[in-house]
């Protein structure tokens, strides 16, 4: 085929031109191949509140309800628990929870709930997602010799103490998530809903 | 009978280029006569790659992807199925030995070089297919739906939690909020029919490419600088039938090795099928020692080293990373670890050793002194890659032959 008279500039535009109008196009149609990876309606409608009783749990016992496919761990935390919480904060990685985003407002405080004595967690480590397992006894353990009760992670070690926060020397950085609650009446915790959000 | 075959042949390669192709890449790729035992492990790779796309194929027959269903047909395979138990372990086993010939395969580069110019794109075509495999092998080992699937899937999706958008993008590779059967379903796809295009795909590229530049040898020289009068590489052999069948024999010894563990420990002693998955997943509760199968041992040992969440998966991904630079890290003139200086010997065997080492710790409880093991293991794999740009400053190395010593 003869090159003679191409006109090499108007080529390249027309080439250019159609490459980027194909490339715009590929995009467009990437859309929804990309999107169709997101949570289907179905598994967001799947996310009610789950309603827990409290009464049966005895001091210093633990139960886990299920919210959204998560274990939630709920603690009725003793007197004695509670003031040795008070003394671990040099041994913690965020004892005065820094991280605003690792529970709502009303559990910004001391013993990171709303009443002292029940302690409502989510049981995912914010490490990689393993359910922590819960020992709350104050004894040695293989895993802390100082160990003061709280939670250990199987999976990769980290530790927790009975506040859901993190120890330093912990895999993981944060603290543990407390879910939005409220307490329906005096023995029966609501997790997935709270003031702001009912 | 020859001349109407001749004549077939030749109507053939008028209109396909078999008779070419052929010559190019069999009876006419000259492969260095001195090649030993670590020159199997490419040709196993390819056995074990065929074995697993014959057995995935029949146990899709016979599989329901699905979160309710999954667990139950796994075990109509093993109980019901007729061979269904064969195949499955044949599938099972063959992961294992897939990783087994790949890091083996790996480490003769490793030992000889064979990453070095001109090789770099055989290399990288290579880590590609490895980091595709890592891929594959997880969403298989969801597949049937046990703790261990669960729980893996759990651990090693949160590790996309510490990029930017983390959580939009977990919820984006799971289809839930949680680890559910959208994603059952989606690895499964992948599983059977993305990731093993890809692999093939690659794995055609690493041939095209080694037989572009030509086999490497345990003593890294360049067979084609010395040529007879019909150009052919003295020191080299047609590839058929010299190699493939002295490759039979390796695979033979290799399958009756394969087969052992197949029929009498399938299980591996919880190393290839972890006992926590023999429960249905549960995403309640995780089990009392979660640990990868060994063929991640390594990495998931770097992992858990450090003690920062962000710092660690950063060490994790940079453990792989830093192999694919491999072929410009290693500044030594010569190819084969027989001619470099001492320390870079003693090293390229600690290496070696510290691997196997790591991929022990990673399925290990994490104790305070594995822990601590685990973390000077980190620094000696990670000094490697330190010590390769730095030992030709320090190091003479031994001259080099300039034909091939050994062979047959």
């Amino acid at each position: 085929m003869s090159q003679d008279g191409v006109n090499k500039a108007r080529r390249t535009l027309l080439v250019g031109a159609t490459a980027g109008v194909g490339a715009v196009g590929a995009g467009f149609l990437a859309v929804p191949f990309v999107k169709s990876w997101m949570p289907s309606e179905k598994a967001k409608a799947a996310g009610a509140p789950a309603k827990i009783d409290v009464s049966k749990v005895e001091a210093g016992a633990m139960i886990t309800a299920e919210w959204r496919g998560k274990p939630v761990y709920v603690v009725r935390r003793t007197q004695a628990m509670l003031e040795e919480l008070g003394n671990l904060a040099d041994r913690l990685k965020d004892p005065a929870n820094g991280n605003k985003a690792q529970q709502p407002g009303y559990a910004d405080n001391e013993f990171r709930s709303r009443k002292p004595e029940i302690m409502v967690v989510l049981g995912v480590c914010t490490h990689l997602g393993c359910a922590p397992k819960y020992f709350p006894e104050v004894k040695p353990e293989q895993f802390d010799p100082n160990w003061k009760g709280g939670w250990f992670c199987p999976c990769h070690g980290s530790r927790f103490d009975l506040s859901g926060r993190v120890f330093q020397g912990s895999p993981a950085s944060d603290n543990l998530v407390i879910p939005p609650y409220m307490f329906e009446d005096d023995n029966v915790v609501v997790v997935g809903v709270d003031e702001e959000t009912a | 009978m020859s001349q109407n075959t001749n004549k077939i042949m030749a109507w053939i390669d008028d209109r396909l280029p078999v008779t070419q192709t052929y010559e190019k890449h069999m009876s006419k790729y000259y492969a260095p006569k001195n090649f030993n035992f670590w020159y199997f492990f490419g040709v196993l790779s390819m056995l074990m790659l065929v074995n697993q796309i014959l057995t995935g194929i029949w146990l899709t027959m016979q599989f329901t992807p699905s979160a309710e269903a999954a667990f139950a047909s796994v075990e109509y395979i093993m109980r019901d199925v007729e061979w269904g138990w064969l195949i499955r372990y044949m599938h099972s086993t063959g992961a294992t030995f897939f990783f087994v010939a790949v890091y083996l395969h790996m480490m003769r580069a490793v030992l000889y070089g064979s990453y070095q110019k001109p090789r770099e794109l055989i290399w990288i075509f290579g880590m590609l297919i490895y980091l595709a495999l890592m891929a594959e092998a997880f969403m298989g080992y969801v597949l049937p739906w046990g703790q261990m699937s669960y729980w893996g899937a759990q651990v090693i999706i949160s590790l996309f939690s510490v990029m930017p958008y983390g959580d939009l993008l977990t919820e984006w590779i799971r289809g839930d909020f949680l680890i559910s059967g959208a994603t059952l379903n989606r690895f499964f796809a992948l599983h059977v029919v993305a990731v093993p295009l890809v692999i093939v795909a690659l794995v055609v590229m690493h041939l095209l490419a080694l037989h572009e530049v030509g086999s490497n040898n345990p003593d890294g020289v360049d067979i084609k600088k010395h040529k007879d009068e019909n150009g052919k590489p003295l020191d080299g052999i047609p590839f058929h039938p010299y190699y493939t069948v002295h490759d039979l024999v390796g695979i033979v010894v290799f399958l009756m090795v394969f087969c052992t563990v197949l029929f009498f420990f399938p299980e591996g002693n919880g190393f290839m099928l972890e006992y926590a998955n023999f429960e249905p997943a549960n995403g309640l509760k995780t089990p009392e020692h979660i640990a990868p199968v060994w063929y991640f041992g390594a990495f998931y040992a770097i992992l858990r080293a450090v003690p920062d969440k962000l710092l660690g998966v950063i060490a994790m991904g940079a453990a792989i990373a830093v192999l694919f630079v491999l072929p410009w890290l290693d500044r030594s003139p010569v190819r084969s670890w027989r001619y470099k200086g001492l320390l870079s010997r003693i090293y390229i065997v600690i290496f070696g050793f510290n691997f196997v080492l790591l991929t022990w710790l990673g399925t290990q409880p994490a104790t305070e002194t594995l822990t601590l093991i685990a973390q000077i293991a980190s620094v000696i794999y990670f000094g490697w890659f330190v010590f390769l740009p730095l030992a030709p400053m320090f190091e003479k190395t031994k001259p080099v032959p300039e034909r091939v010593t050994g062979g047959h």
